[in-house]
Order: C-alpha cells, then sequence, then structure tokens
C-alpha cells in the first residue's frame, strides 16, 4: 500500500504524469494596453523521448508562446500562466526560477529561427557553444572546448577545429543553424524544441537541416518538438501533430492520420490551400476565407466558426458553445461536427479537391 | 507566326563593385546577374526560382529598372529600356510596375491607404475619370479590399491585406508587366492562396504579364506558364510549366525539386531515399567557379565541367537547359 508521501500531487488533484513531457490545460496571458490577449488557451498534450511532435499553426496561433513556456522564458510583468507543466517528473510553472534556469539548457534545449539574431555577433561560435557546456557542467576550458568541436563536427560543420574560433558573421545561414544546433545539443537535452528551424533556410539546406535533426534525435534518443507553420516540414519529421488556431487545439493525432484523414475543418482548409509538388496542378488554389482572429477579443463558441464552410450545419452551436477538447487526451477533435460526419464530408467532399 | 514577345532581355549582366581602401578603388566585383537571355510573351506568367542569393531579385530590380544593368539590353514592347533616365524612364514605369515581397517595410506607414494607392496617379500625373479618390476606391474594390479603407493606415491591416494594398497600387496605371517579387512568401498559407488566386483572377480579367520571382517551387509550378531556374547570377534551366516538373534536365533543378518536403508522411521514406542532398552551400557570387558553376556542388560534374561552361541548348522543345550531362528521364539520381 502506498502512503499518501509516495504520491506527488499536482495543483490539479491529478498525479504526476507518466509521460516525459506532458502539458495540461496551459493558459499564458499577456496584458497589454488593448486589453488581455489570450495566447494560449488550454492546450493540452504529452511527449515520449524519441517522439517527435509537430505544432502546426497560422502566425498568431499561439506555436511560440506554448514552447517558450516549456523552457521558462517569459518574462514576468505583463505576462500570466496557468496549468501544468511536466518535464520527467518535475512540474516547471510552480518551479522556481533557479531550478527551470538548471533545467534550460541541460535537459530542454531549443533551437530558434534566425541563427544571426539569436547568437551574440560578438563572441566566436566556439566561445558560446563552451559557455553553455560550462553553466552545467564543471569541466576545465580545454575539455570544454574539445566538446565544442566534437559537437560542431557532429552537426555537420566541416573543419571544426578552424571554425570554432569563428564568429557568427562568417558562417552561412545553413552552418549557423548547425552550430546553433550542435550548440544546443551540446549538453545532452532529453527534449529538444526546434522552433521554426528552417524557415529562413533554403530549400536545399532544409533538407540537409531536416535531416541532421533527425540523425541525432536517433543518437540522442531525445524528445522533439518542431514548430513550423509548413505542413511539408512536419510530415518529414513528426509523429504527432497537433494543429493549433486561435490559442486553442484543434486536432492531435497521429501524423498519419491528420494527414489521410484529417477531422477539423481548419485542417481540411490548410491542406486546401496549398499547392502541393505531389499532385496534378489545380487550376485554383482553396484558400480559407478571411483572416485569422484578434487574439484580444476572441470569437465566441468555436474561434475558427466566421471562416469555417460547415458552420452551423444541422443546427449545431457552433457560434455560441465552445467545443473544447477535453483534458488529458492524447488524441482529439475540437469540432461539434459528429464524428461520422466529419470523416464522410473528408472523404466525400474535401478528398477530392486535395 | 509568333508575336513578338512584351520584354525581351539579352545578355543582362549586373556587378555591384565592391571598393576598398580611402581612394575607394574597386577591388573585385559581385556578379550578381551574369549574362541573362530570356523573353516573356504578352498575357504569360515567368516564374523565376533559385535559392537566395542566385540573383532572381536584382533580376527583377533590373527589368522595372529600379537598378541600371551593368550590360545587356531589355526591350519592352520593342522599345530598348536599357539606358533610359529622367522623364522618359518615368514614362516606362506605367508600364512597369512592381509588387514587393514584405507587406510591411514596402508600404509608408505615415500615409494612408488612400494616399498610397493613389500615388502612382500624382507621381504620373494621370488624369482619371471622376477624379482620384473615386479610382482608388474601384481599385480597392478590385483587389477585394473595402472602399471604406481609404483614410486607413497601413498597420491596421494584416498581411495578406496589406499585400492587396501592394497589388493595387501595382495596378493603378494598368501596366503591362508587373514583376512580383516574392509577393507571397511572408504570408500565411491560408492567406497565401488568397493572393495567389487574386493575382490570377487580374491577370485574366486585365491580360497582365507577370514576371514572378519566388523560390517556393510548389507555389511557382501552380501561377507560371514557364519556368526559369538561376543559379549564381545564370539561367541554368527554363522550359514551359509541365515540362520542366515531370523532365528536369539540370541536375540543380533535380536537387532543388527533390529537396522540397512533400505533405505526406507516407512518403516520407520513399522521399528520403529519392532525395538529393547538395552537400555545402552556395559558393560566392564574387568569385563563382570555373566552367559550370553547379559543379562543385554536383554528383555528375566531370573534367570537363570545370573547363567549359556549358551553354543553354534547346534538350527538348521548348525546353533549355545548361548542363554537359543532362539528367535523363528515368535515371536514378540518388547519391550518398
Amino acid at each position: 500500500m502506498t502512503t499518501s508521501a509516495d504520491i506527488t500531487l499536482t495543483p490539479s488533484g491529478a498525479p504526476a504524469p507518466e509521460a516525459f513531457l506532458e502539458v495540461r490545460d496551459l493558459k499564458v496571458q499577456f496584458a497589454t494596453d488593448d486589453g488581455v490577449v489570450k495566447a494560449v488557451d488550454g492546450l493540452s498534450f504529452g511527449l515520449e523521448r524519441g517522439q517527435t511532435l509537430g505544432i502546426v499553426g497560422e502566425s498568431g496561433s499561439g506555436k511560440s508562446v506554448t514552447s517558450l513556456s516549456i523552457m521558462g522564458l517569459h518574462k514576468g510583468g505583463s505576462v500570466s500562466m496557468s496549468g501544468e507543466i511536466w518535464l520527467d517528473g518535475q512540474e516547471l510553472i510552480s518551479a522556481s526560477k533557479e531550478e527551470v534556469r538548471r533545467l534550460r539548457g541541460s535537459k530542454a534545449a531549443m533551437i530558434f529561427q534566425d541563427p544571426l539574431s539569436s547568437m551574440h555577433p560578438f563572441y566566436p561560435v566556439g566561445e558560446q557553444i563552451v559557455e553553455a557546456y560550462r553553466v552545467h557542467h564543471d569541466v576545465p576550458a580545454k575539455q570544454a572546448r574539445q566538446r565544442a568541436i566534437d559537437m560542431l563536427a557532429r552537426a555537420g560543420i566541416p573543419q571544426p577545429e578552424r571554425r570554432v574560433d569563428d564568429y557568427p558573421h562568417q558562417f552561412s545561414g545553413g552552418m549557423r543553424q548547425r552550430a546553433m544546433i550542435a550548440m544546443a545539443l551540446v549538453n545532452n537535452p532529453s527534449l529538444l524544441i526546434a522552433d521554426e528551424p528552417t524557415t529562413a533556410l533554403d530549400v536545399t539546406v532544409q533538407a540537409q537541416i531536416l535531416d541532421l535533426i533527425r540523425d541525432l534525435q536517433v543518437e540522442f534518443g531525445s524528445a522533439v518538438i518542431i514548430i513550423t507553420h509548413d505542413l511539408g516540414v512536419v510530415a518529414e519529421l513528426a509523429d504527432d501533430i497537433l494543429v493549433m488556431y486561435a490559442g486553442r487545439c484543434m486536432e492531435y493525432d497521429r501524423a498519419q492520420k491528420v494527414f489521410t484523414a484529417p477531422e477539423h475543418p481548419y485542417t481540411w482548409g490548410l491542406l486546401a490551400s496549398m499547392p502541393r509538388l505531389d499532385r496534378e496542378v489545380r487550376d485554383r488554389l482553396k484558400p480559407i476565407d478571411g483572416t485569422p482572429p484578434s487574439l484580444i477579443n476572441l470569437p465566441t463558441g468555436c474561434p475558427f466558426h466566421p471562416r469555417c464552410p460547415y458552420l452551423g450545419r444541422d443546427g449545431i452551436p457552433c457560434t455560441t458553445v465552445d467545443p473544447h477538447l477535453p483534458r488529458h487526451v492524447t488524441a482529439g477533435v475540437a469540432c461539434h461536427i459528429p464524428h461520422t460526419d466529419r470523416i464522410r464530408t473528408f472523404s466525400e467532399e474535401v478528398l477530392p479537391t486535395l | 507566326m509568333t508575336e513578338p514577345p512584351l520584354l525581351e532581355v539579352t545578355g543582362l549582366v549586373k556587378h555591384f563593385p565592391i571598393l576598398k581602401g580611402l581612394l575607394r578603388r574597386q577591388v573585385g566585383a559581385v556578379r550578381a546577374v551574369d549574362g541573362l537571355d530570356f523573353t516573356v510573351q504578352s498575357g504569360e506568367t515567368l516564374g523565376l526560382v533559385g535559392e537566395s542569393g542566385c540573383g532572381k531579385t536584382t533580376t527583377g530590380r533590373l527589368v522595372s529598372r529600379l537598378l541600371a544593368p551593368t550590360s545587356g539590353r531589355i526591350t519592352l514592347g520593342g522599345r530598348d529600356i536599357t539606358r533610359l533616365s529622367g522623364g522618359d524612364l518615368r514614362r516606362v514605369r506605367r508600364d512597369v510596375q512592381m509588387i514587393f515581397q514584405d507587406p510591411y517595410s514596402s508600404l509608408n506607414p505615415r500615409h494612408t491607404v488612400g494616399g498610397i494607392v493613389a500615388a502612382p496617379f500624382t507621381v504620373q500625373k494621370v488624369d482619371t475619370p471622376h477624379g482620384t479618390k473615386r479610382a482608388v476606391q474601384d481599385l480597392l474594390a478590385l483587389v477585394g479590399l473595402s472602399p471604406e479603407h481609404y483614410n486607413r493606415y497601413p498597420h491596421e491591416f494584416s498581411g495578406g491585406q496589406r499585400q492587396r494594398i501592394g497589388v493595387a497600387r501595382a495596378l493603378a496605371l494598368r501596366p503591362k508587366l508587373i514583376v512580383c517579387d516574392e509577393p507571397v512568401s511572408a504570408l500565411d498559407v491560408s492567406i497565401q492562396a488568397q493572393v495567389v488566386n487574386l493575382l490570377e483572377d487580374l491577370q485574366g480579367e486585365f491580360g497582365l504579364t507577370y514576371l514572378f520571382i519566388a523560390h517556393d517551387l510548389s507555389v511557382v509550378r501552380h501561377i507560371s506558364d514557364r519556368v526559369a531556374v538561376m543559379y549564381l547570377g545564370k539561367i541554368i534551366e527554363l522550359a514551359s510549366r509541365d515540362s520542366l516538373y515531370a523532365e528536369p534536365k539540370h541536375p540543380y533543378t533535380v536537387a532543388l525539386m527533390s529537396a522540397v518536403p512533400v505533405p505526406d508522411p507516407a512518403r516520407r521514406e520513399q522521399g528520403a531515399r529519392n532525395r538529393v542532398l547538395l552537400t555545402g552551400d552556395v559558393p560566392s557570387p564574387i568569385n563563382p567557379p570555373s566552367g559550370c558553376r553547379f559543379r562543385t556542388r554536383c554528383w555528375k560534374a566531370q573534367e570537363l565541367c570545370a573547363q567549359e561552361e556549358p551553354p543553354l541548348r534547346e534538350m527538348a522543345p521548348g525546353h533549355v537547359a545548361a548542363c554537359h550531362f543532362p539528367v535523363q528521364p528515368g535515371e536514378s539520381v540518388s547519391v550518398g
């Protein structure tokens, strides 16, 4: 029989999760002069080591805010966060700044979109990697430097012994992104968050970087979250996909399922609106009408209803009742349309137009 | 008999000098565009693709004469516009307009939408029936904005709406040719499709001709009639859309297409196997490789490639490529 001391109770009363990373009902709000921006509004997901989660959404859907919350990178002041983020048995939102700082870099690391602005222009690349390593490891400078060279080599930078003393501006865009990956992985993090890692790169370099991330994940067995607006990129990497819209999860399922049998009208819209090289040329693209809503003044009910072509079917209360996903789900669709109707609509009306 | 092309570019070169020292002596040149030949027929869309730094944007700016070419010749509607300046150049601008990539920096934040869209009329001193305001409001309606937006400022609009303002401004003088420089790459997918459809609708309505510059191969495939692929300041392949995408001849085009991620997880394994991974980066345009410029990253390169620059040769009707050893259909290209 377990005693009460053996169970860590969480603020919500549920026991600590088994999963390596689990986010429960995360809410992030920013107070601004114009009102409260609900950047993330009740997001839940989980991720195991060795798995990749792809978070997809348009700009302003809350993808980056989510990842910054996991890294504890929201500065105090105007931000208010609630919910739980469990990383390897430890809750991060209620943790002290000191604890989060110890985890940041060692257990969880991040790759940013723009490597030029996220590296310090004034210090050599190697020195910045060494710094990241020595913060978490008490090792002599020489050993740390060797580690930096090894990581640069592992990230595919030619002549790492020479490049280690170069400055960021001496690297090309692709090389810089490799150096940033080396920096992120220097402490063997078990969670790697890649926030639009290839958006600033050309396709040929993008293919190299995606391959690198995939290889390194197999080698280090880490959990990876890849955040992007490009459905092609997530299809390359992700095992699970979470589609975000207006700070909410719209659809969350295995990648295979989201691409072959998506159920949310927003996911349909995303798939239909992009031209694809693996399909015949269509006469016209099928955009989603309208624009994403303001996060200060969200529509009532389903946040996607003003743009949804299936609004109010069979008297469904799309405009008044919020189809929020239940908490602690590992898959789901936030839509009022019944499951069977969604499947039929997709195969009969949407699939032929893709 | 075929019509003479609307735009004809021959031997177009643009070198940006690199100056050094007190006397600002020229020590070298960035060879951004290094000998281009292409034509655009009236009413068609020519797509121009390539990686960053390959000279696509410079080409667009040369054609719209925002930059003066180092050498070469640009003819628009039978008229040589290569060396025009002052008033003559301004009159040419009625026929060539541009849509820019970044909808945030290409609209003056201190001007109202009305002022921005009316600028071409004021600059060119064009009189419109019923006055400029009416003309601007008609244009706004045409691109899917509300005429009531006349007095608003750019910051009140989303990215997609701003790009529509840019389109309205480009359309104001009813130009013959519009140079679209990455018009949709700053926009979200769902909005991207709206703007692409708008451009296509306007082309159908006004018989516009587009030079469509983009790095996104799938968007270019969707909108273009013919596509030119650029690498380090040169066109290395030019063909009709269907021919280019079905049977690319140049190894670079093959590599570029195979690198595009396909949104289908089921094809992930297959895609990775068929992918031609290019190693390294694009060489510097200050000191491009001898012979074929792609040879340093090409898996088919041989000695001949270093010695002799391959000219653009016709490999199939209307399909030209600059390669000594073009890729044959069905050839296995997987390397490494």
